[in-house]
């Protein structure tokens, strides 16, 4: 009877949505795999992307064990319950307050704790060690993004304080982009970084990286209200508008500063535009989204443009297209929503001051949070064992000496070898001798 | 006038345009070549293949400098390139009977001397 009473609360339609929106936002951690493979060079290619996959599999699991549990079970202040152990007494039943099976809700989380902890990797790309990264990645998933997911999504301090933040300002884009800062800081720079040039091998792979994320926004942001209700189609219908904006804004600062527009920045735009109405999506207007497209963009190109200059090597700039661009739209909120939109709050400009106070909080105890705590896991992590490949093996690329393989492998003069065989070792053409 | 032909590694290849460039060689032509002198093959595995890479991909630079030039050249060519494992290279010192620079029709010692500004 339990069943046929749950079956009555979830809406079909609902549930079909979610299901799409679940597999689209799981996409975009190979499209970012793409993305960031492109910004590296080619020695490096497979070692960027496998990041991203290795993000698939760790995150995965700890969210399943213990990450969903810490995010979602319970109310308390700070952290959730081990209620949802191991997915626990997570099924078919409706979890409250949505009308989509309580699973499909997890899954639905799960791919947003997944893309965030591949996001961090761009800050480390092409010197930290794999290993080292796993390590890394199943800490951080449980210990930075459950516990900033539980404050914002899963009912914690900053929700009950009245912060807004639609699909993961907090969780997803400021932690990822303040943990890179910090792990740049502790990892340390490349060792040709401002030394020589070091450039992007493929920007075919970057815009189509971009082009893969945006649509997969799709699902993140319109999936974000859980349902097909107006919320997700408002947060659906920014997701468009605001990276067309910021695509924009974009093409003419390139225009102004080297008098031609660029591909890999506007792969760049893109991605910066989608991180700006992540947080806002379904509490601001279509006019107002427009606007966060256009004005939004400006502090992410500063910081582009000015990071380089510095000694942090923060490799794919997560800080810039994540970090301060989630900070961003949070505080945009705080001005622009429109209760006459989202049918839950006004930001200042309709009257509402303290929306914007309790949207400051979660922008300045976010990314404090985030880059304390990622700090203080990587010196851990790096106490116990070396966090980065030596100047010889960085020189050689990741791919070869991680992965014993190569992105773009000619295979000439390669020789097989048959290991079954147990006979001499084939030896090498070029050496007959 | 020699041509000197360096083959280096292509991690060290940044370092000897820049020994290179502080030796004031500067009329360099570089590319990337595959051989194998006498270091330990690379094995890779591709879904359950398992291959010896015999060949390592290298840069080789030609330079065609002046008597006077030699020396410095293969200096440059020996610190930027030397690690000390096996795999560094090999540096070639040929005869060069003649050059022409296209531009202007010089040849021989006007035609590998850079042209100042």
């Amino acid at each position: 009877m339990a069943i046929l009473a749950a079956a009555a609360q979830v809406d079909t339609g609902d549930t079909a949505w979610m299901l799409v929106a679940t597999a689209l936002v799981l996409m975009m951690t190979p499209a970012l795999g793409l993305f960031y493979a492109g910004l590296v060079r080619s020695k490096n290619t497979l070692n960027t992307f496998m990041m991203c996959i290795a993000a698939i599999a760790v995150a995965m699991v700890t969210w399943a064990l213990v990450g969903y549990s810490l995010a979602f079970d319970g109310s308390g202040s700070l952290i959730g319950g081990l209620g949802y152990f191991g997915l626990h007494g997570v099924g078919f039943a409706p979890r409250e307050g949505t009308t989509i099976p309580h699973l499909v809700f997890m899954a639905f989380q799960a791919t947003f704790c997944i893309i965030t902890t591949a996001l961090v990797s761009g800050a480390v790309v092409e010197r930290m060690r794999f290993g080292a990264f796993l390590v890394f990645a199943t800490l951080w998933s449980v210990l930075v993004y459950a516990v900033l997911a539980h404050w914002v999504f899963g009912g914690g301090w900053l929700a009950a304080g009245g912060t807004l933040d639609f699909a993961g300002g907090v969780p997803v884009e400021m932690a990822s982009g303040f943990s890179a800062l910090a792990a740049a800081l502790v990892v340390g720079a490349r060792k040709d970084y401002g030394r020589l040039a070091l450039l992007p091998h493929n920007a075919m792979y970057v815009l189509l990286g971009a082009g893969l994320l945006w649509f997969g926004w799709f699902g993140f942001n319109g999936g974000s209200g859980f349902s097909t209700g107006n919320p997700s189609v408002l947060a659906f219908t920014n997701t468009l508008l605001t990276p067309a904006c910021s695509l924009l804004t974009w093409f003419v600062l390139d225009l102004i500063r080297g008098r031609k527009v660029t591909a890999i920045g506007a792969a760049t735009a893109i991605i910066v535009g989608c991180v700006l109405i992540t947080p806002a999506g379904g509490y601001v207007s279509p006019g107002w989204a427009m606007a966060l497209g256009f004005l939004g963009a400006l502090p992410c190109y500063a910081m582009i443009v000015w990071r380089p200059r510095t000694r942090v090597d923060e490799t794919l700039d997560v800080l810039a297209a994540h970090g301060v661009a989630g900070f961003t739209g949070i505080l945009f909120i705080g001005f622009f929503a429109s209760a006459a939109w989202n049918g839950v709050s006004d930001g200042l400009f309709y009257g509402n001051a303290a929306q914007l106070g309790d949207q400051a909080l979660a922008a300045l105890v976010g990314p404090a949070y985030a880059f304390g705590m990622t700090f203080a896991l990587l010196k851990l992590i790096g106490a116990v064992m070396p966090l980065r490949a030596s100047a010889h093996e960085e020189a050689l690329g990741m791919d070869v000496v991680q992965h014993g393989e190569e992105a773009y492998v000619t295979g000439e003069g390669a020789i097989l070898v048959f290991p079954e065989d147990g006979g001499p070792i084939p030896v090498p053409v070029a050496d007959p001798g | 006038m020699k041509l000197v032909i360096g083959i280096v590694r292509p991690e060290k290849a940044n370092d000897v345009l820049e020994a290179l460039y502080r030796a004031e060689v500067r009329g360099v032509s570089m590319s990337r070549v595959q051989g194998h002198g006498g270091e330990l093959e690379r094995v890779e595995t591709y879904r359950g293949t398992t291959v010896k890479m015999g060949l390592s991909d290298k840069v080789r630079f030609e330079i065609a400098v002046s008597d006077d030039f030699v020396q410095a050249t293969v200096d440059a060519l020996c610190e930027g390139a030397r690690t000390g494992e096996v795999g560094d290279g090999k540096i070639f010192v040929l005869p060069l009977d003649r050059a022409v620079r296209i531009r202007t029709g010089e040849t021989d010692h006007g035609a590998v001397t850079p042209v100042d500004g």
